[in-house]
C-alpha cells in the first residue's frame, strides 16, 4: 500500500492522457454491458425456460390453432403431470405501436404451470372472482401507468369484437412480478372462459399447450408420445421442450443478431487496443524515471509490479466504471419496452466484463513492465539524454 | 507571407512529419475505421431490409384488408366482399374482368438451409389476377402453378433460404403434399420471400371455407386510388381498410427497420465517443511531441491560426483515412450479403440482402470527419496557445 503514491504519481504525470484513456476504456465497457443486455433480450428467454415444461403446437405453424379438447387427451398421456393452454389474442391497446403480448388462459392451471409469475393471493382470488379480470406484468403496467381497477379496452383484429360489444374490455385485478430478473413481465393475461364465451370465431380452439412432465429426463419420450397421440388427425402437433421452442423462436431473427454482435465485439477490442497502446506508450516514455527507481534500490520485481499496478488500476477503474454505469442505467428501467420484453444485465456478462478489464490492464502493462524489469540502470539513465 | 500560404506551408510541413508518428496515427485511424465500419454495417442491414420490403410497392396497386387489421395475418374478407371490391371504380380491367387477386396468407414451418432450425415461411394463396396485379413477377425456373392443383411456386429468396424448396421436390404441409414447380423473382421485392399457391386449393387445405385475407387490386392509375378508397370505405356493406401497396409495405417494415436503426445508432454513438477519446489522445500526444517544433515555427513568425489549421488538417486527414478504411471494409464484407430475419409484424421470414448504399458511405465518411474535427480542435488550440519561450525550452 505504501507504493500507492508512486502509482498515483505515475497516473498524474500526464493527467489529460490518463483521463482520456480512462474515458475510452469506460465507454468500451459501457458498450460491452449494453451488448450483454441486448444479447440476453434477443435470446428470447432461453435461459428462463423450465426444464420440465414442453410446448405443444400445431405441426404446420404456431398460428394454426388446436382443439381445446386436446387438453384432456394430453393429460392422459403417461408422464404428463399438468397441462395448460394459451391463445394468441393480438389485442391492440389504442395503437399498434403499444404492442404487448396478451393471451387468454385458465387462471388456476396457468399460475400453477408458471410459478415464475408472482401474484399476490388476494389478487389471484380477485381474478378468480372477476370474469373480465386480467393480470398484467410489472413492465407493461409501468409502461402505461395502469393500476388495479383500471379498465383496459383492447381491439382484437384477429377475433373481432366480443358478442354484443364494440371492443373488448378487461379490468386489471392484479399486477404480477417476475420471480427472477429475466422473467418476462410484459405480458397481459385474461380469462379463457370469458374469451370462449364472447369470441365469435374459432370457438373451442386454443393456440398452444404447455405441459409439465413428471420427470424432466423423459422430455423427449413424452414429447414423442404426445405427437403420436395426434398423428394423422386434422390437427397434428409438434411437441418440444420449452427451451428448444424459445431457442427456435430466437433463431428466427437469424444471423443478423450474431453479425452485429461479432462486428461490435471486434470494435470493442479495437478500442481496447487503442487504449492499451496508449497505456504502454506512457510507460515507455518513462524509461529514465524507472532507471532512477532502480538506482535507488527498487528490485526488478518491484518495478514490474509497479508498472503493472499502474496499467491495471486505470483499466479496472475504467472498466468497472463503465460496467457500473451501464448497470445503473439498465436497472433503472427498460428504455424500449415495446422492442425488448426483458432488459437486464446478466451476472455472467458482468463477471466477464470485470475479467476483461483485468486482462486489459495486464496485457497492456506486461510488455513495458517486462522491459522495465530487464532495464539496465546505466542504459536507462543514458537514454534520457 | 500571406496567411494562406503560411497555413499551407505549416500544414504541409506537419504532414511530412507524420511518418515519424505513424504508430500513434495508425491506431487513431483504426479506431475510427472500426466505428465507421459498424455504423455502415448496421445501417446496411436496416437499409437492405427496408429495401426488400418496399422496393416492389407500386403506387398504382392497392391492398384491401378488414378494417382494424394491421397486417394480412389479422385480416379476413368473405367472397361477397371480394366481389364488391372488384366492381369498385378505379379498378383496372382487361378482357377477363377486373384485375384483382383475392389472397390467403398463412405461415408454414420450414427448416432454414443455414441452420436447419424451423422458420416461419409465408405461404400465399393467390387468385388468377395476381401476376397481372403485381406486374413484376418473373418465372426464372420451371413454370407457373396450374389452377386447381397442389402446386406451388417459390420466391427466389425463399428458395435460397429454406430447405426443400427446389423445383421438382415436394413439400408436406399438414396432410397435404405440394409439388414445387417453379421459382420466381419479384424485382427484389417482398414476394421473393414467399411461397405461392392457388388460393382455391389452399382454402380447403386450411379449413378456411370461402374466406380470404386480403384483396390486391391494380388501379387504372395511381391517381385513381382516392376514388377507389372512398368508394369502398363509404360502402355500408363493407368494413374495410384500403391502403396503397407502397404504404402498406412501408408500414410493415417500420418496426424492424426502426429497431435495427435505433440499436445501430445507439451502439455507433457510444463507439464514436470511444473513438473520439482515442483521437483526442493521439492528437494531444502529437502536439506534445512537436512542442519545440511548433514553438520554433511561432518564433519564426508563423501565426497561431495556421498552427491550429495544421493540427486540424492532420486530425481530419487521419479520420477520413480511417473512415474510408472502415467504409470500404464494411462494403466488401457486407454489401450483398444474403440472409433472412423474422418480421414480427407479419410473423414471417423476410429474405433480403445487406445493402451498403453510396449515400450511406458518404454519410459515414462525414461522420468520421466530424470525429476528426472535434478530436483535433482542442489539441490544436493548445498548440496555438503554447508560450513560445517555454516551448523552445522543452526537451
Amino acid at each position: 500500500m505504501k507504493f500507492f503514491p508512486l502509482v498515483w504519481a505515475g497516473l498524474k504525470r500526464k493527467k489529460l492522457r490518463t483521463v482520456l484513456t480512462f474515458l475510452s476504456i469506460f465507454v468500451a465497457f459501457l458498450l460491452f454491458a449494453f451488448l450483454g443486455a441486448i444479447k440476453e433480450a434477443l435470446g428470447g428467454g432461453v435461459s428462463m425456460a423450465g426444464l420440465d415444461r414442453l410446448i405443444v403446437r400445431h405441426k404446420v405453424s404456431l398460428i394454426q390453432t388446436l382443439p381445446e379438447s386436446y387438453k384432456a387427451r394430453i393429460q392422459g398421456v403417461a408422464g404428463v403431470a399438468a397441462v395448460s393452454h394459451q391463445t394468441w389474442f393480438g389485442g391492440i391497446y389504442q395503437d399498434p405501436k403499444n404492442f404487448f403480448p396478451n393471451m387468454p388462459v385458465e387462471p388456476e392451471l396457468f399460475l400453477a404451470m408458471f410459478p415464475e409469475f408472482l401474484v399476490k393471493d388476494a389478487e389471484k382470488q380477485a381474478w378468480l372472482n372477476t370474469r373480465t379480470g386480467a393480470i398484467v406484468g410489472r413492465t407493461t403496467a409501468d409502461r402505461f401507468e395502469w393500476k388495479i381497477g383500471d379498465r383496459i379496452p383492447l381491439q382484437a383484429p384477429i377475433w373481432g369484437p366480443p358478442a354484443g360489444q364494440t371492443q373488448w374490455e378487461f379490468e386489471i385485478v392484479g399486477i404480477y412480478d417476475g420471480a427472477k430478473k429475466g422473467t418476462d413481465t410484459s405480458q397481459f393475461f385474461f380469462r379463457y372462459d370469458y374469451f370462449e364465451e364472447a369470441r365469435q370465431r374459432e370457438k373451442g380452439q386454443v393456440g398452444w399447450y404447455t405441459v409439465r412432465i413428471a420427470n424432466p429426463d423423459q422430455a423427449a419420450a413424452v414429447a414423442a408420445k404426445i405427437d403420436e397421440e395426434f398423428a394423422n388427425s386434422p390437427y397434428e402437433t409438434k411437441t418440444e421442450p420449452e427451451g428448444a421452442f424459445a431457442q427456435g423462436f430466437a433463431q428466427q431473427i437469424g444471423d443478423i443478431a450474431s453479425i452485429v454482435m461479432a462486428v461490435v465485439g471486434a470494435v470493442f477490442f479495437t478500442i481496447l487496443l487503442v487504449a492499451g497502446n496508449t497505456m504502454a506508450q506512457s510507460v515507455r516514455e518513462r524509461t529514465e524515471e524507472l532507471g532512477v527507481l532502480k538506482a535507488l534500490g527498487f528490485s526488478n520485481f518491484l518495478v514490474l509490479v509497479l508498472v503493472l499496478l499502474e496499467s491495471c488500476s486505470i483499466a479496472i477503474l475504467g472498466g468497472c466504471g463503465g460496467l457500473g454505469t451501464a448497470w445503473l442505467v439498465i436497472s433503472s428501467g427498460n428504455p424500449v419496452p415495446g422492442l425488448l420484453p426483458v432488459f437486464y444485465l446478466p451476472a455472467d456478462s458482468l463477471v466477464a466484463g470485470v475479467l476483461l478489464a483485468v486482462a486489459l490492464g495486464l496485457v497492456a502493462g506486461v510488455l513495458p513492465a517486462w522491459q522495465a524489469m530487464r532495464l539496465r540502470i546505466a542504459e536507462a539513465l543514458r537514454r534520457g539524454g | 507571407m500571406s496567411r494562406l500560404t503560411q497555413t499551407f506551408a505549416v500544414a504541409l510541413f506537419n504532414l511530412r512529419s507524420l511518418p515519424e508518428r505513424k504508430a500513434a496515427a495508425f491506431t487513431a485511424a483504426i479506431g475510427i475505421a472500426g466505428v465507421v465500419g459498424v455504423l455502415v454495417g448496421v445501417l446496411a442491414i436496416a437499409e437492405g431490409f427496408r429495401r426488400a420490403m418496399t422496393v416492389s410497392g407500386a403506387p398504382d396497386v392497392a391492398v384491401v384488408l378488414r378494417s382494424g387489421a394491421d397486417s394480412e395475418m389479422t385480416s379476413g374478407l368473405d367472397r361477397d366482399a371480394t366481389r364488391t371490391i372488384g366492381d369498385a371504380p378505379g379498378v383496372a380491367r382487361n378482357a377477363g374482368g377486373p384485375l384483382t387477386s383475392a389472397e390467403l396468407f398463412v405461415i408454414i414451418n420450414l427448416p432454414k438451409r443455414s441452420t436447419g432450425t424451423d422458420a416461419n415461411v409465408p405461404l400465399r394463396g393467390v387468385g388468377q389476377g395476381a401476376f397481372q396485379v403485381r406486374g413484376n413477377i418473373q418465372i426464372v425456373a420451371g413454370r407457373r402453378f396450374e389452377t386447381g392443383r397442389n402446386e406451388v411456386i417459390v420466391g427466389a429468396g425463399a428458395a435460397r433460404a429454406f430447405a426443400g424448396l427446389d423445383v421438382g421436390k415436394q413439400i408436406k404441409v399438414g396432410q397435404n403434399l405440394w409439388d414445387v414447380v417453379g421459382v420466381f423473382t419479384a424485382n427484389g421485392g417482398l414476394a421473393e420471400s414467399e411461397i405461392w399457391a392457388d388460393a382455391a386449393v389452399l382454402q380447403p387445405a386450411y379449413h378456411r371455407n370461402d374466406t380470404f385475407q386480403a384483396v390486391y387490386v391494380r388501379l387504372t392509375s395511381a391517381a385513381a386510388f382516392q376514388e377507389f378508397k372512398d368508394n369502398l370505405t363509404t360502402n355500408p356493406k363493407l368494413n374495410v381498410r384500403v391502403v396503397r401497396l407502397s404504404d402498406f409495405y412501408a408500414e410493415q417494415s417500420t418496426a424492424v427497420t426502426k429497431f435495427i436503426t435505433t440499436i445501430g445508432v445507439f451502439i455507433a454513438s457510444l463507439m464514436a465517443l470511444g473513438a473520439l477519446f482515442g483521437a483526442l489522445n493521439t492528437m494531444y500526444s502529437a502536439v506534445a511531441g512537436r512542442t519545440r517544433e511548433i514553438a520554433t515555427l511561432r518564433a519564426l513568425g508563423f501565426g497561431s491560426g495556421p498552427v491550429v489549421v495544421s493540427v486540424l488538417v492532420e486530425s481530419v486527414l487521419l479520420s477520413v483515412l480511417g473512415g474510408v478504411i472502415g467504409a470500404a471494409a464494411a462494403y466488401f464484407l457486407f454489401d450483398g450479403y444474403r440472409t433472412s430475419t423474422i418480421n414480427w409484424q407479419t410473423f414471417s421470414q423476410v429474405t433480403f440482402a445487406f445493402r451498403v448504399a453510396p449515400g450511406l458511405l458518404g454519410r459515414a465518411i462525414c461522420f468520421a470527419t466530424g470525429i476528426g474535427l472535434v478530436g483535433g480542435l482542442l489539441p490544436a488550440i493548445r498548440a496555438a496557445r503554447l508560450p513560445i519561450a517555454t516551448g523552445l525550452r522543452e526537451s
